[in-house]
């Protein structure tokens, strides 16, 4: 539900303070550290194949990042989306293709050269090492002072706020204290790219939350151009200045959250990001229009043109209204805060799930006999087996 | 003996707890039984390990440790020992711990082949392994501590394989390797500075057994023509077999003394940064609770 809501508002809001901040960030970055002043790092991934054996991990799969944006991959486990960071991050090289910051091609480079911070799922701090000392690792490799790496150790512990733990050895803090001290660690080298590979999936939900909301308020001040994978739709639409949804190796749409979620460029994109019914309907004889619950709308393309088919709407589409001799009975009502979801009972053992607001929710009592339609708009349609 | 005590103990306090309250009476029973044949296991094996230590300290008497340490050829003999310990230890760890990280990371199909190749210096009998370096060996390298010392290198490549292999598994080394890289490690410093600290525990374990196999060995040293310390009590035992036993029962301690110092220092270290505990042979991963308790 928090995704159905928060995701269209959000990232539209985030875009503009990145703009703005990115600069600004840029700019304290440069005089806290003394570092040269950095106008962002682009990178882009061009038609990457990575073979493993007989399967395409990923098949010619191409993605601008433009400097200080964050980027999520999203798709389902197997998709190519975690092949595509290890790629970028060096750990792994892709069949064909190529890799370019800031336009150049990274291939040839070694992991350990590619000036790239990243947060691992499976905690990743050195047992041996307190929390200052695995932080000040990546400036130690880089022959920084003693005394400056702890300051600047120091100073990072402080940003993601555990400065009292920085004595402490990694097996005395929690999971997403790991995690952030794998943050501060991975920002500590102030890496041209970011990369966070499911940084947040071993934590509980409330740690998760929280983290969440730290790492991209961070990101966003430094300004540090960061590539995010994730296969939590709600993680990469609440973070992510833009999404790219991952199937089979290859991008079915990238957009911003709110684009993704409103107009789908696919089917699978439609059913994969939020909550989606699929209703059976009729199609037209040419099968640019199809008919559900008694209403005819358009088809967007890329469906089947003929034979059974599903169309795919959200559930805060579809209209709902009291009715004696309606289409469908309330089932079950859920109140989620301000919306209430209503799960309604079609004929046909259909069940389909409508989210109204709550204040216009009090007559949906189970049993009630109620009237579903859908909007006029054009919709997607999925073969009906599938 | 206090250890296994205190097991038991645990073991005792665990029934207690578990046991149905219905029916008490016969649980306490069956875990006394239990616990009476523990104690008869454990004096009859202590027996056979202890008599002959005593008989041992019975025939040396007091007087032969005194002398021990002025007798020609001790010190010598303990001096090639140690050194021929450091260089099988510097070796066969220069060798197993980077081959067993690489095969773990990049070759994982070939633990189990390396597992069996490194079973062969157990089956095969020292005196053929010997024989067979001998004939091979340049004439400059025989009868020198340097040949032996590679020669005990192939011995105690079962043991260091097996203890860092152990230790590789206890912890997420594909993980920590990419974190150390990513952070532009290289590999000697990924190896030194990550992977071979958090592996403490089994480098110990490694270290124990290297060290007790090379001041233990003497069939290979013997037909080496190196005296080193075994073969030295074996030596002197003719000419003077109360000094000679008392050497041996002096190396015994000492060595005990020794591997029980590692012991404790690496359980003191693996407490502070949360590893396994530290045992002579193996390396138990999830040991927070016990540490704690």
């Amino acid at each position: 539900m928090a995704t159905n809501e928060a995701a269209p508002a959000r990232p539209a809001a985030a875009t503009d303070v990145a703009a703005t901040d990115v600069a600004a960030a840029a700019a304290v970055v440069a005089a806290t550290t003394g570092a040269d002043t950095r106008s962002g790092t682009s990178v882009s991934l061009r038609e990457l194949t990575r073979v493993f054996g007989a399967t395409r991990a990923l098949d010619g799969m191409s993605l601008d990042i433009a400097p200080g944006e964050l980027v999520a991959l999203l798709g389902p486990s197997g998709c190519g989306k975690t092949t595509a960071l290890r790629i970028v991050a060096g750990f792994e090289t892709a069949t064909s293709g190529e890799v370019l910051v800031d336009g150049n091609d990274v291939q040839g480079v070694p992991a350990a050269r590619r000036d790239m911070g990243m947060v691992f799922q499976s905690y990743s701090l050195f047992p041996n090492m307190s929390a200052l000392d695995n932080v000040a690792f990546g400036l130690r490799m880089r022959k920084v002072g003693a005394s400056a790496r702890r300051n600047k150790a120091g100073e990072l512990l402080e940003m993601v706020g555990l400065s009292a733990q920085a004595a402490q050895f990694p097996h005395q803090l929690s999971g997403g204290q790991q995690q952030r001290v794998a943050l501060a660690r991975a920002l500590a080298i102030e890496p041209q790219v970011l990369l966070l590979d499911e940084p947040l999936s071993a934590l509980d939900a409330k740690v998760r939350l929280q983290l969440r909301e730290q790492i991209r308020t961070l990101q966003q001040r430094l300004g540090t151009t960061t590539l995010f994978v994730t296969h939590d739709q709600e993680e990469a639409l609440s973070m992510a200045d833009r999404v790219g949804v991952m199937r089979a190796g290859r991008l079915e749409q990238v957009a911003a959250p709110d684009e993704l979620y409103d107009n789908p460029a696919t089917a699978f994109v439609a059913e994969f990001v939020g909550t989606m019914n699929r209703i059976p309907g009729t199609l037209g004889s040419d099968g640019s229009s199809v008919t559900v619950l008694g209403t005819t709308v358009p088809v967007q393309p890329g469906g089947p043109s003929s034979g059974a088919v599903n169309a795919l709407i959200r559930p805060e589409n579809l209209t709902i209204t009291p009715a004696e001799n309606g289409n469908g009975i309330v089932f079950l009502r859920t109140f989620l805060g301000a919306v209430s979801r209503i799960t309604v009972l079609l004929s046909g053992d259909l069940q389909v799930l409508v989210d109204i607001p709550s204040t216009t929710a009090a007559a949906m009592v189970p049993g009630a006999s109620v009237a579903v339609g859908i909007p006029s708009s054009a919709v997607h349609v999925v073969p009906a087996a599938g | 003996m206090a250890a296994i005590g205190e097991y038991a103990k645990q073991g005792w306090i665990r029934r207690a707890i578990s046991a149905p309250p219905g029916n008490p009476g016969a649980r306490v029973s069956r875990s006394g039984r239990f616990a009476a044949w523990r104690w008869v296991i454990m004096i009859i094996a202590g027996a056979y390990f202890l008599l002959p230590l005593y008989s041992a300290l019975r025939f040396a008497g007091v007087s032969g440790f005194g002398s021990v340490f002025t007798t020609p050829g001790f010190g010598a003999a303990l001096w090639t020992s140690i050194q021929i310990s450091a260089m099988t230890w510097v070796i066969t760890m220069a060798l197993m711990v980077p081959t067993t990280i690489y095969v773990h990371l990049r070759l994982p199909r070939l633990r189990v082949l390396l597992e069996s190749i490194t079973i062969l210096p157990i089956v095969i009998p020292p005196i053929v392994l010997t024989l067979g370096v001998l004939q091979v060996a340049p004439l400059d390298l025989k009868a020198t501590m340097w040949l032996l010392g590679i020669e005990y290198v192939i011995l105690a490549m079962p043991f260091a394989y097996r203890a860092i292999d152990a230790g590789l598994r206890s912890i997420d080394l594909k993980t920590l390797t990419e974190a150390a890289g990513n952070l532009g490690a290289g590999w000697f410093t990924t190896i030194w500075r990550v992977i071979l600290p958090n592996l403490g525990t089994s480098v110990l374990s490694a270290t124990v057994l290297i060290v007790a196999l090379c001041l233990g060995e003497f069939t290979m040293a013997s037909l080496n023509l190196v005296q080193t310390f075994p073969v030295w009590i074996v030596l002197f035992d003719q000419e003077n077999a109360q000094i000679s036993t008392s050497a041996s029962i002096l190396a015994l301690v000492v060595t005990w003394l020794f591997l029980m110092l590692i012991v404790t220092i690496g359980t003191r270290r693996a407490r502070r940064t949360g590893a396994g505990e530290v045992t002579l042979f193996t390396v138990s991963a999830n040991t927070t609770t016990i540490g704690e308790s």
